[in-house]
C-alpha cells in the first residue's frame, strides 16, 4: 500500500460510520428502555425508590463517559469475562444514554400540571394507570424534541469507543491519519460525517419543537 | 477467578493524581472563562444579525454542536502542525475546549437574551442608548440570570470533556490514571478513583457557581 487517494479515505471512513450508527442505535434504544424504567422510579411515590433513582443519574452524569467507558471494559473483565469493545462500549453508551434520558423524561412529566395529577388520583386511578392514561399521552408529545435533540450526543458519544479499541468512524480516522500523515483531511472527513449524521437530528427536533409551540 | 482489589496502591501515586486534577482544574476554569465571553459575543452577533458575521457564527455554531469533542480536539492537535502552527497538548486542549463550550454558550445565551421582554429594549431606546448600550446595561445581566442554570450544566459537561485531552497527552487527571494503570494493571481501582474525583469535581463546580451567581445575581 503505497498510495492513499482521496476516494479510499472517504470510502474506508464510511464503512467504518456503519460502526458508528450501530453503536448508536443499540444505546439509544437501551438507554431508552433503561431510561424509562429510572423515570418511573423517579416519579414513583416511594421516596427510597426515588433517592436511588437521583443517585443513579447524578453519578452517571457526575462522570465523564470515558471513565464508564473505562469501568465497563476494565471491570467486567476483572469478572472473569471475555468482553469485546463492542459490548463494553454498548454497556456503557447505554448507561449514559439512559441517565440523561430519563432526566429529560422526568421533565417532560413534570411539566404536566399538578392538577392532572391530583384529578386522577381522586378518580382513584393507580399510579400505573395514572401514568398510562392521564400523565404519558401528554408528556410523550413534550418529549418528543428533546429526545430527538438528545439521539445527536448520542451519536458523538459514540466517538469515545474508538479510546477502548472499537474500530468506528473516529478510530478509522486515527488509524488512516497514521498511514496518510494527513490529519487535516482525514479528521476534516470524519467531522463532515459526523456532521451529516447529526445535523438532521438537530434540526428535526428544533422542528418539533417550532411545531410543539406553535400548536399552544 | 477471585480477584483482590487494592485501592492503597492507586494512591501511593497521589502526587501524579493531584497535578493531573490540578491540571483539569486549571483547564476548565480557562475554558470557562474564555468560553463564555465568546458565547456572549456571538450571542450579541447573532441577536444583533450582524451581516456575513451571524452567519459564520450559525455555522460555526452547527459545526461544533454536530461533531464530538474528541474530533475536534484531534483537528486542533494534529490538524493545525499540518498548517505550520506548531501547539502543545495543553494549548490543543484548551483552544478545542474554549471553542466547544463556545458554541454551546451561544446558544444558551440568545435563549437568555430572547427571554429579555420587549419593553426592556424600548425603555433603553427611550433614554436615547445605543443598541450596544442596551445590550450590556440593559439586557445582558438579567439574560445571563435567566439561563444561568444551563450554562453551569454546561461547565460540568465542559469538566468531564476535558478527559478526553488525555489521548492528546495533557497530562490530566484521565491521563493520570492512564499512565497508574499501565504502571501496576490495577485499572479498575484506578479508574473507580478518578471517577469519584470527577464527581467530586462536577459536585463542586455547581455549588460554586451557584455561589457566585447568588452575588453576581444579586438584585440591587
Amino acid at each position: 500500500m503505497d498510495q492513499f487517494t482521496v476516494w479510499d479515505i472517504v470510502r474506508n471512513l464510511l464503512l467504518a460510520t456503519r460502526w458508528t450508527i450501530v453503536l448508536s442505535v443499540i444505546a439509544f434504544v437501551g438507554g431508552g428502555i433503561v431510561g424509562f424504567a429510572i423515570m418511573l422510579l423517579r416519579v414513583s411515590d416511594l421516596r427510597a425508590l426515588r433517592a436511588l433513582s437521583i443517585a443513579y443519574i447524578d453519578v452517571l452524569q457526575g462522570t465523564p463517559l470515558l471513565m464508564q467507558l473505562f469501568l465497563c471494559f476494565f471491570g467486567i473483565s476483572l469478572l472473569g469475562f471475555e468482553i469485546s469493545p463492542l459490548v463494553a462500549a454498548s454497556i456503557a453508551l447505554t448507561a449514559y444514554s439512559s441517565a440523561y434520558l430519563a432526566e429529560i423524561w422526568r421533565g417532560c412529566v413534570d411539566a404536566i400540571p399538578k392538577g392532572q395529577r391530583e384529578a386522577a388520583e381522586s378518580l382513584g386511578f393507580r399510579f400505573i394507570d395514572m401514568l398510562r392514561y392521564v400523565i404519558l399521552p401528554q408528556a410523550i408529545r413534550i418529549a418528543v424534541a428533546p429526545t430527538v435533540g438528545f439521539s445527536v450526543q448520542v451519536v458523538k458519544g459514540t466517538a469515545l469507543a474508538s479510546i477502548i479499541g472499537f474500530v468506528e468512524l473516529t478510530k478509522a480516522g486515527t488509524i488512516i491519519t497514521n498511514a496518510t500523515f494527513k490529519p487535516f483531511l482525514v479528521y476534516g472527513f470524519v467531522a463532515i460525517i459526523y456532521f451529516a449524521l447529526c445535523y438532521p437530528l438537530s434540526v428535526w427536533s428544533r422542528d418539533f419543537e417550532r411545531r410543539l409551540r406553535a400548536a399552544h | 477467578m477471585r480477584y483482590h482489589f487494592d485501592f492503597l496502591a492507586v494512591l501511593e501515586y497521589w502526587p501524579l493524581l493531584v497535578r493531573g486534577a490540578l491540571l483539569t482544574l486549571v483547564l476548565t476554569f480557562i475554558a470557562i472563562v474564555f468560553g463564555t465571553l465568546l458565547g456572549v459575543a456571538g450571542a450579541y452577533i447573532r441577536s444583533a444579525r450582524v451581516p456575513v458575521l451571524s452567519a459564520v457564527v450559525a455555522g460555526y455554531v452547527e459545526l461544533i454542536r454536530n461533531t464530538p469533542f474528541i474530533v475536534q480536539l484531534f483537528f486542533v492537535f494534529f490538524g493545525l502542525p499540518s498548517l505550520g502552527l506548531k501547539i502543545s497538548a495543553v494549548e490543543a486542549a484548551l483552544l478545542a475546549m474554549t471553542l466547544n463550550l463556545g458554541a454551546y454558550a451561544v446558544e444558551i445565551v440568545r435563549a437568555g437574551i430572547e427571554s429579555i421582554g420587549r419593553g426592556q429594549l424600548e425603555a433603553g431606546e427611550a433614554l436615547g442608548m445605543t443598541r450596544f448600550q442596551i445590550f450590556l446595561h440593559v439586557v445582558l445581566l438579567p439574560a445571563l440570570r435567566n439561563v444561568y442554570p444551563s450554562l453551569i450544566s454546561q461547565f460540568v459537561i465542559l469538566m468531564l470533556g476535558s478527559s478526553v485531552a488525555s489521548q492528546i497527552s495533557a497530562e490530566e487527571l484521565t491521563f493520570a490514571g492512564n499512565f497508574i494503570q499501565s504502571r501496576d494493571f490495577r485499572s479498575f481501582e484506578v479508574y473507580f478513583i478518578i471517577s469519584a474525583v470527577y464527581l467530586v469535581f462536577a459536585f463542586a463546580i455547581r455549588r460554586a457557581f451557584g455561589v457566585i451567581g447568588r452575588f453576581a445575581f444579586a438584585r440591587r
